[in-house]
């Protein structure tokens, strides 16, 4: 018997309990309302001209819509000296979250397949030491990192940020895939063992197939985590080579001429799209990706 | 007064019908038995008494008093879980007592009743443990407990023996039902296990999709069942469903004929009059295995048959031995003495008595009876 | 020719022994480097008297004795105590009152789950960027208030030295909140419905089944809600950069902006790391305990 067939317990209909009721949606009515403000705010406001935010309020819906601030803030607005909007910027982090989500997942899944189902003595401890790389300030590896990248001749390169990213997401990847892996039979893996499949046929012809929740979960993560870095792109990186996060907030923090709120409006909405897109389309998986890490912060 | 009534209850999720219609009337004191297969709505039918579910339509009545609309907790019943639903962060105590805590019963009263309890079912020395640190049959007597406490006109049972072991079950099982003659009050109990509805139920309600296909005590449910679900449902193994077709050769017989040849059952004396009007249709033959042994080992029986099969498997319980034998292409049983076991592939003769044997319409289900 | 297929399966066993510990080797080697080594690299650059660049000669305490004789350095924890406090607390009860009306089985429950949680799909200079709009002393909230009739109404916060720490509390709370909410949801929904039940049959009312049954269940859910909200609040970094940028002038200060700001813009090196090795402390002060429970109670 399923346990959500419940329609619920009979309780004694008084006034008091409907007005309890309609209560409930009040509340829930109101923390949605404070939950979709700012989302709100920042649309209404992006798409008011400048004139309209003057004389009008935060809530005002805009009068005249236009899209030029969005035009602005995506192609001509300037982040420091340079004035082509968050374009570029935009493209930096493409080319940063695409290879570092790939590389850290894949091999994410491969060390927890390996941690999982080919224990070897100090596999528990092996996970155990790269699990603590979850919980780590990353303020107390910036220095280093910082130093080593200029000895890789990687400093305020974009695939500079792409190793960072690659190797600071693999506790997270490594966790999820093992934690999926941990309960993947075993019987399976011996069975192909005796059929002569090897570790990497397993890997591949066996485990992978049989993987997909654990790998949405795990990429969706790590692309919302790496898009939405700001720390490591802004120590590691210098003008050109910004993130879209780093570039977002000097366009909001230059203070040369007339503030234009509606352009700082637009360009954080473009930044925030990629991800949001992604909560949209994959609530589901963008949750039990944040249960999962619960664990580990 | 613990008497409960059900008048045409149904209960839908949805478009998903799960109660049809039912009627019932419990008298006080009453022990009865819900059973049938998972999926059949027997638990929501006790949930419904419970209030723990809204009806959909028609009306209980627990007393005097109609229900419909009084939580459960004014209903003045009691009831046991399946997972003994202990509240895991307090202390048996607590668990026993919180009822009494939110009902602002005095101090001294609830002292009263839990040691009434406590000494009833022996469990004075859990009352400072976490059902965290309890056994499984510990669990299921404090949750009696939490039950007991409370002093209700009906005792709603749900399941509350299926998480544990066979042998604390059935030890378990003695317990309720000494529980049941010693209080005197009414109690409902929901099952899938019909040996535990036939040793515990005054009556049994056999229920199927939503429907109560009969409802009679036990023995009754036992002998004369009503259609082929109750009749394949109760009892352990199971009855025997032979088809067979009426033939008229010396008598009124039933013809099962399969690959080992052709067997000739007398029709039973007091169904031939029914039977006649299916002459040269079929009917179902339902044997039970008590009623199927050795041949010339049938007591008393006064209508006995014999015929030939073969020995599929044996299988010696201790008490009896089980004989499985191939009978008009289905399953049959025998329960014989096991100094009266046989090899297997080897002939056997079998009796019946056929007075014990049922008889079935295979279009309506429904057993045929002497006066239909 | 059974000869040559057991030699070739011993082959494949051969393998299979050391390629796991290959296939590790480089993610570990990683780790080992880019973690562990790089925490000793700041730990004893903590201990040297490091400027603008790295030098290796030991100085002991110095740095220490120094950090801990800035100003800036207590304004930075105490702004952290006061962040992290009431972060903590307006994501855990605004996370658990909504996970608690929640779970009455609500008909929209699917979409205004979906609203609750979204902020924490946003990065936070997002996030900081739309509430800096927002919280704007004379275009944003307060002009709002004016308009309605409040035409006293004054909301500088985030300009005022002494409440601004608390603008970066509301918009933290905004984002995180749903976080602890889905959590509790989660942790909802894991009970037993037999113990609900078994509570309305003792007649507990609502408030009494959730405080006084259901919530104590939940000490895990509570546990790691904590460590994760402890976790965001220490490493808080992005968030006082876009809302504040740590101003009015360090009001706003973190540990984590104090460390950037030594480490990238007064190139001192070494009370950076000073300062980097105390966020550390805290944070494994408050996870190693836990995690110590938690591989405990997984191993039983």
């Amino acid at each position: 018997m399923s346990a959500r067939q419940i329609h619920g317990i009979v309780r004694a209909t008084s006034p008091l309990n409907t007005f309890l009721r309609l209560l409930l949606f009040a509340i829930l009515g109101l923390f949605a309302l404070y939950y979709l403000m700012p989302l709100f705010v920042m649309i209404a406001t992006a798409l008011k001209p400048l004139e309209e935010i003057r004389t009008g309020t935060l809530i005002s819906l805009p009068q005249e819509p236009t899209l030029e601030p969005a035009l602005r803030a995506w192609d001509s607005a300037c982040v420091g000296v340079r004035c082509e909007g968050l374009k570029p910027y935009v493209w930096n982090s493409m080319a940063m979250v695409i290879p570092a989500v790939i590389i850290s997942t894949f091999l994410g899944a491969i060390n927890g397949y390996a941690l999982t189902k080919w224990r070897f003595r100090g596999s528990d401890l092996i996970f155990g030491l790269m699990l603590f790389g979850a919980f780590i300030p990353f303020q107390v590896v910036l220095l280093p990192m910082a130093r080593t990248l200029g000895i890789l001749g990687m400093a305020g390169t974009v695939p500079g940020l792409v190793l960072v990213h690659t190797i600071y997401g693999l506790a997270f990847t490594t966790l999820f895939f093992r934690n999926f892996f941990v309960g993947v039979s075993d019987g399976i893996v011996q069975a192909a063992k005796i059929d002569g499949a090897g570790f990497f046929g397993i890997f591949f012809r066996l485990m992978l197939p049989m993987a997909p929740p654990a790998i949405v979960v795990t990429v969706i993560w790590q692309f919302t985590q790496i898009w939405n870095d700001f720390l490591f792109g802004v120590a590691f990186t210098v003008g050109d080579s910004n993130p879209v996060t780093v570039a977002l907030n000097n366009l909001v923090a230059s203070s040369t001429g007339v503030k234009e709120y509606n352009v700082d409006m637009a360009a954080a909405i473009i930044a925030a799209v990629p991800t949001l897109i992604v909560y949209v389309f994959a609530g589901k998986y963008f949750i039990r990706g944040l249960a999962a890490g619960a664990v580990k912060g | 007064m613990g008497k409960v009534r059900l008048d045409n209850v149904w209960k839908r999720f949805g478009s998903n019908e799960v109660i049809k219609g039912i009627d019932m009337e419990i008298e006080d004191g009453e022990f009865v038995v819900l059973v049938g297969p998972s999926g059949c709505g027997k638990s929501t039918l006790l949930n419904l008494v419970s209030g723990l579910e809204t009806l959909s339509d028609g009306d209980v009545h627990i007393g005097e008093r109609k229900v419909n609309d009084i939580a459960p907790k004014d209903r003045d019943i009691a009831m046991v879980f399946q997972s003994y639903a202990l509240y895991p962060t307090k202390t048996v105590e607590e668990n026993i007592t919180f009822g009494m805590v939110t009902r602002r019963v005095p101090k001294e009263e609830r002292q009263k009743a839990l040691k009434e309890v406590t000494d009833l079912l022996h469990i004075e020395m859990l009352l400072d443990r976490k059902p965290g640190q309890l056994s499984g049959g510990q669990r299921q007597r404090v949750a009696m407990g939490r039950a007991l406490v409370r002093d209700p006109e009906v005792f709603l049972f749900d399941e509350p023996l299926s998480n544990l072991d066979a042998k604390l079950r059935v030890e378990m099982r003695t317990e309720i039902k000494k529980l049941h003659q010693r209080l005197g009050k009414t109690i409902i109990y929901v099952t899938h296990d019909q040996v535990e509805a036939m040793s515990l139920a005054t009556r049994i309600a056999v229920m199927d999709a939503g429907t109560i296909r009969q409802i009679a005590p036990p023995e009754e449910i036992y002998e004369r069942p009503v259609d082929l679900f109750v009749a394949s449902f109760i009892g352990s193994p199971a009855m025997a469903l032979v088809k067979g077709k009426v033939v008229q050769s010396d008598g009124l017989k039933l013809d099962v004929t399969d690959e080992e040849g052709t067997v000739l059952f007398p029709i039973p004396r007091e169904l031939t009059a029914t039977a006649k009007s299916f002459l040269g249709r079929e009917l179902i033959l339902g044997l039970r295995p008590e009623s199927i042994v050795k041949e010339g080992e049938q007591r008393g029986g006064r209508q006995t048959f014999a015929f030939e099969r073969r020995i599929d498997v044996v299988e010696p319980t201790g008490p009896d031995t089980l004989i499985i034998f191939t009978l008009g292409g289905v399953e049959a049983i025998a329960r014989v003495h096991p100094e009266d076991k046989a090899p297997v592939d080897s002939m056997y003769r079998f009796e019946v008595d056929m007075e014990r044997a049922k008889l079935f319409d295979p279009e309506t289900g429904k057993r045929l009876s002497a006066s239909s | 020719m059974s000869g040559q297929a057991s030699r070739a399966l011993a082959f494949v066993r051969r393998a299979d022994i050391w390629l796991p510990k290959v296939v590790v080797a480089p993610s570990f080697a990683a780790s080992l480097f880019f973690v562990y080594g790089f925490i000793a690299w700041t730990v004893y650059i903590s201990f040297t008297r490091s400027g603008i660049l790295p030098r290796y000669e030991w100085a002991g305490f110095v740095q220490y004795v120094r950090l801990w004789n800035t100003p800036r350095w207590y304004v930075a924890l105490e702004n952290l105590l006061i962040f992290g406090g009431l972060f903590m607390v307006g994501c855990l009860v605004i996370g658990i009152f909504l996970a608690i009306l929640l779970d009455q089985r609500i008909r929209a429950e699917g979409a205004l789950r979906t609203i609750y949680l979204y902020p924490m799909a946003l990065s936070f200079i997002v996030t900081g960027t739309a509430w800096k709009w927002i919280l704007n002393p004379t275009l944003g909230l307060e002009r709002v208030m004016i308009d309605l009739g409040f035409t006293n109404f004054q909301f500088d916060w985030l300009v005022n030295r002494e409440m601004a720490i608390y603008t970066v509390v509301i918009a933290g709370v905004w984002q995180s909140s749903g976080y602890v909410m889905a959590l509790f949801l989660a942790g909802l929904r894991s009970v037993d419905d037999e113990i609900v039940k078994a509570a309305a049959m003792d007649g507990a009312g609502p408030f009494r089944t959730y405080v006084g049954i259901i919530l104590p269940m939940l000490r895990p859910v509570f546990l790691s809600a904590i460590i994760v909200l402890a976790h965001l609040a220490i490493k808080s970094f992005d968030l006082v950069i876009a809302l504040t940028a740590g101003g009015p002038g360090i009001a706003t200060d973190l540990p984590a902006t104090f460390m950037y700001a030594y480490a990238f813009q007064r190139s001192e090196l070494g009370l950076a790391a000073a300062s980097a090795v105390m966020m550390l402390v805290t944070i494994m002060a408050v996870v190693v305990p836990y995690l110590y429970s938690e591989l405990r109670a997984s191993r039983k």
